[in-house]
């Protein structure tokens, strides 16, 4: 395994890894069914009564 | 795939293995190269392991905390090199346990130092640095030349060093003690065995100029005065296709 | 009501096997300080001896008196009112150090004492760096996490007496530390000094706030996890990763205080610089966004501008900050790929940092006006500002040509401080002064107007340190590189040392306001928890308290 390999293996993959988790964190994020479970959870810091 | 997340969402457990996932594969892409990839250290000669002195000394460089405001690391930029010299290899420190790179430099760079100065002016320096520079912001160091140097665990801390693979051999570490007193005194019939064992560029004489005791300042100066002086740059191609990294 | 009760108590928690532990650590102690030659191992086996037997005693008192009883249907809050205490209690000390270590490199003939070598600016800057970071940032996190996950999860802490192993664990380790430095027992890792057994001990007791928190998040009666819980609890597995790859080490002797890291020269830099990096990722800003997260909506009384965003925010944060350690070698014998991979990566790391930033501040759209009544709020906010302009100013600083005139140099000194007191400290302070009145169930703060007072002398001190430390940063890098017209370096070394004389006065005098705020906190916080209020104070904020335990809510839902 020379310099350019891993050079190049841990540049582009490294990229292409984050874009991969990037959009799939965006999909679960946006994905409109879980807006209403997100909401909720939102709401978890204010909703305690003495 | 959302169904997927909404576990992750939900159970803990999954959630842990998916942040180890993410946080491990950085690590392990960007420093696991390291140690598989030949060009990482450069082959330059005169690399040696430190003398049971030196190493009692860089214990001492270590115990003080005198990385906090020196370096070891000359960088490749044109002022850095003509004021402390050739710029620092990854060869120089490969038997550095732990590296002593440094990240600031209230005080100059050290990785050259060696030879630069006498013992005598290190000696006067570290006992009360403003003495000789007056705008030195150092702390003295006056304690070191009266403070007798304890190496009753020099074998052990040698076969220590052994065990995270630095090259000391057998008769390194059963002869530790009596290289270490030998290179502090420079009329001991022990030299000859110390310098075939490390190298004729051993520094060997009585760096405290006090041949009554050992003290943490011979130690200290001992490893001062090689920093930076082993490899032999008269020989160093930097433009070798080898040593381009 | 009765059955229940019982269904909710459980005593015993653990203790048995706590003392049995706690024996065996007792007889290993007395062996080690019995047979060591190495005399700063001794004490340190003294200091364990000592805290060991201290916890047993207590033990062993606590539980024929009928302690350590587990009411389900209440939070666990004394361990978090203990580490409240302990985190005001180093803050003092970290900082009373870093000020001290301010003025020896003001006026080293004064603050320097030749013969007392444990007081020199190399055995004290990890006690001030550990002492601020781990001692006060760490306590903030063990208190606040324990506090959060409760509340969120709407059960009480798991593992009976265990998050009280956790808080002493943790005392324990701090004093092991401390005491090691002075005495120059380091392993020179920056951030990272504790010797190998202080290393595995703080393994053990990381490894039980680990199991803790994780215990609560499973007792949870809410089907979400609170983000605030995944910032903590990457905060957590992270640092474990980290703590144990970064301190790999062989001693010297068992008996020894010393070690050698298992690595050497280039990969050991990298190593240490991947473990110093993300402490500040995962300790100082992980952890502390999952303050940001609770303690801004508590206090705003509105939910966070968007969760959506701070999911988006937490894994991208996560994933983008572990590559970026390498910015701290460039122009080092580190092979430049690797270079290259950490400076791409810190420059992406603006984004998400701005983001999350953007996400806490937005959460006051609407409610503005706190900015102005409730200085406890302010000081969350101008955290979260101090946050955005640190994160992104280390970008900056991550390019390889900025970087060529910053590092070494006090530019990189002051970048860190902008960051620690700007947005740990203040997000800290925040978050104490919320939850004392919560925890010790007062009706609010024994003062407002000394919070006032706290937070213009803090940020005035914050200014004035990071102004003086960008001067002499940027003066000396400048100066080291600058050439006469023959083409001669044009200053010494020791010219650039006495330029920044003046500079580090103003530093010395920024750290020395920062040190007085908090001392104005200490004293407001003493007076609250004495159930003391300044009557003379009008308009002082209610914000409502939280629920003192997870049974009314619960209960409620179950009839």
């Amino acid at each position: 395994m020379t310099y350019e390999t891993v050079s190049r293996l841990a540049q582009q993959g490294g990229t292409i890894y984050f874009v991969v988790l990037f959009l799939a964190a965006c999909v679960y994020a946006f994905w409109p069914r879980n807006k209403a479970g997100f909401d909720q959870a939102a709401r978890l810091p204010l909703d305690e009564e003495d | 795939m959302w169904k997927h997340h909404q576990k992750l969402e939900r159970h803990s457990l999954l959630l842990v293995i998916g942040i180890l996932v993410v946080v491990a594969i950085g690590g392990l892409v960007e420093i696991s190269p390291l140690f598989y990839l030949e060009s990482t250290i450069e082959k330059v000669d005169g690399i040696r392991p430190y003398t049971p002195l030196e190493l009692e000394g860089r214990d001492i460089y270590v115990r003080e905390g005198c990385y906090l405001c020196h370096s070891q690391m000359i960088r490749p930029l044109r002022d850095e090199v003509e004021r402390y010299g050739h710029y620092s290899l990854a060869a120089e420190s490969m038997y550095d346990h732990p590296f002593q790179w440094g990240s600031k430099r209230t005080g100059p760079d050290l990785a050259r130092v060696g030879g630069k100065y006498s013992d005598g002016w290190h000696i006067d320096h570290l006992t009360n640095p403003r003495a000789v520079v007056p705008e030195s912001v150092m702390p003295p160091y006056a304690f070191l030349a009266k403070k007798e140097l304890d190496y009753r665990d020099i074998a052990d801390k040698l076969r220590a060093q052994r065990a995270v693979r630095v090259p000391y051999t057998n008769a390194m570490i059963a002869n530790a003690a009596k290289d270490l007193e030998a290179q502090a005194d420079e009329f001991s019939s022990d030299g000859t065995a110390l310098k075939q064992r490390y190298g004729p560029k051993v520094n060997q004489r009585d760096f405290d100029g006090n041949p009554d005791q050992i003290s943490e300042m011979d130690a200290l100066i001992a490893y001062l005065q090689m920093l930076g002086t082993t490899v032999d740059f008269s020989t160093y191609k930097a433009d070798a296709g080898e040593n381009l990294r | 009501m009765a059955q229940l009760d019982q269904t909710n108590m459980r005593s015993g928690s653990g203790a048995g096997l706590l003392s049995i532990g706690l024996g065996l650590g007792i007889v290993l102690t007395i062996f080690m300080a019995a047979r060591t030659v190495d005399a700063r191992f001794q004490v340190h086996a003294f200091i364990m001896m000592g805290a060991f037997i201290c916890a047993l005693a207590a033990l062993v008192i606590g539980l024929s008196a009928g302690r350590f009883v587990q009411d389900q249907g209440r939070y666990e809050d004394g361990v978090i009112r203990a580490g409240v205490i302990a985190a005001l209690f180093w803050a003092v000390i970290g900082m009373l150090v870093g000020l001290v270590i301010a003025l020896q490199l003001a006026w080293p003939s004064i603050f320097y004492f030749p013969e007392l070598g444990w007081l020199n600016f190399g055995r004290l800057r990890p006690v001030h760096t550990s002492g601020v970071i781990f001692a006060f940032g760490g306590n903030v996190l063990i208190a606040t996490s324990f506090y959060v996950v409760q509340r969120t999860c709407k059960a009480r802490l798991a593992g009976g007496l265990a998050p009280w192993l956790v808080f002493w664990g943790y005392q324990l380790f701090i004093v092991l530390a401390a005491t090691g430095y002075v005495m120059g027992v380091t392993q020179s890792r920056e951030y990272a000094e504790p010797e190998w057994y202080t290393d595995i001990w703080l393994t053990l007791v990381w490894v039980t706030y680990l199991l803790v928190f994780l215990g609560t998040i499973w007792k949870r009666k809410e089907p979400h996890i609170y983000v605030a819980n995944w910032f903590y609890l990457a905060f957590i597995v992270t640092i474990a990763m980290l703590h144990i790859v970064n301190n790999l080490a062989v001693p010297v002797s068992p008996l020894s205080s010393h070690s050698y890291s298992l690595f050497s020269g280039v990969q050991d830099a990298l190593i240490q610089w991947w473990y110093g990096h993300n402490a500040v990722g995962f300790f100082l800003t992980a952890g502390f966004l999952a303050i940001m997260y609770y303690f801004i909506p508590k206090r705003a009384e509105r939910p966070i501008y968007s969760y959506r965003l701070s999911i988006v925010h937490f894994w991208a944060l996560i994933f983008i900050y572990i590559w970026a350690g390498p910015h701290h070698l460039h122009y080092t014998a580190l092979p430049q790929w690797a270079q290259t991979l950490g400076m791409t990566f810190s420059i992406m790391l603006w984004m998400p940092s701005w983001g999350g930033m953007i996400n806490g501040l937005m959460t006051l759209s609407g409610a503005w006006d706190k900015l102005r009544t409730d200085a406890v709020m302010r000081m969350m906010i101008v955290s979260l500002a101090f946050y955005g302009m640190s994160t992104f100013e280390g970008p900056v600083m991550s390019v390889r040509a900025v970087n060529a005139l910053s590092h070494y140099t006090d530019w990189t000194i002051g970048h860190v401080h902008s960051g620690a007191l700007g947005w740990v400290g203040f997000v800290s302070f925040g978050a104490i002064y919320c939850m004392v009145p919560w925890l010790w169930k007062r009706p609010r703060l024994y003062s407002d107007r000394l919070v006032e007072w706290h937070f213009w002398i803090a940020t005035t001190g914050i200014l004035l340190y990071i102004a003086a430390m960008w001067v002499s940063g940027i003066m000396e890098g400048l100066m080291w590189r600058k050439y006469t017209p023959e083409g001669f370096l044009a200053y010494s070394f020791v010219q650039t040392v006495s330029a920044k004389h003046v500079s580090n006065m103003v530093r010395a005098l920024g750290g020395a306001m920062y040190l007085t705020g908090t001392l104005i906190m200490v004293y407001n916080v003493w007076r609250t928890i004495a159930g003391h209020v300044r009557q003379d104070e009008t308009g002082a904020v209610l914000v409502q308290p939280s629920a003192s335990g997870p049974a009314s809510t619960g209960l409620a839902a179950a009839q």
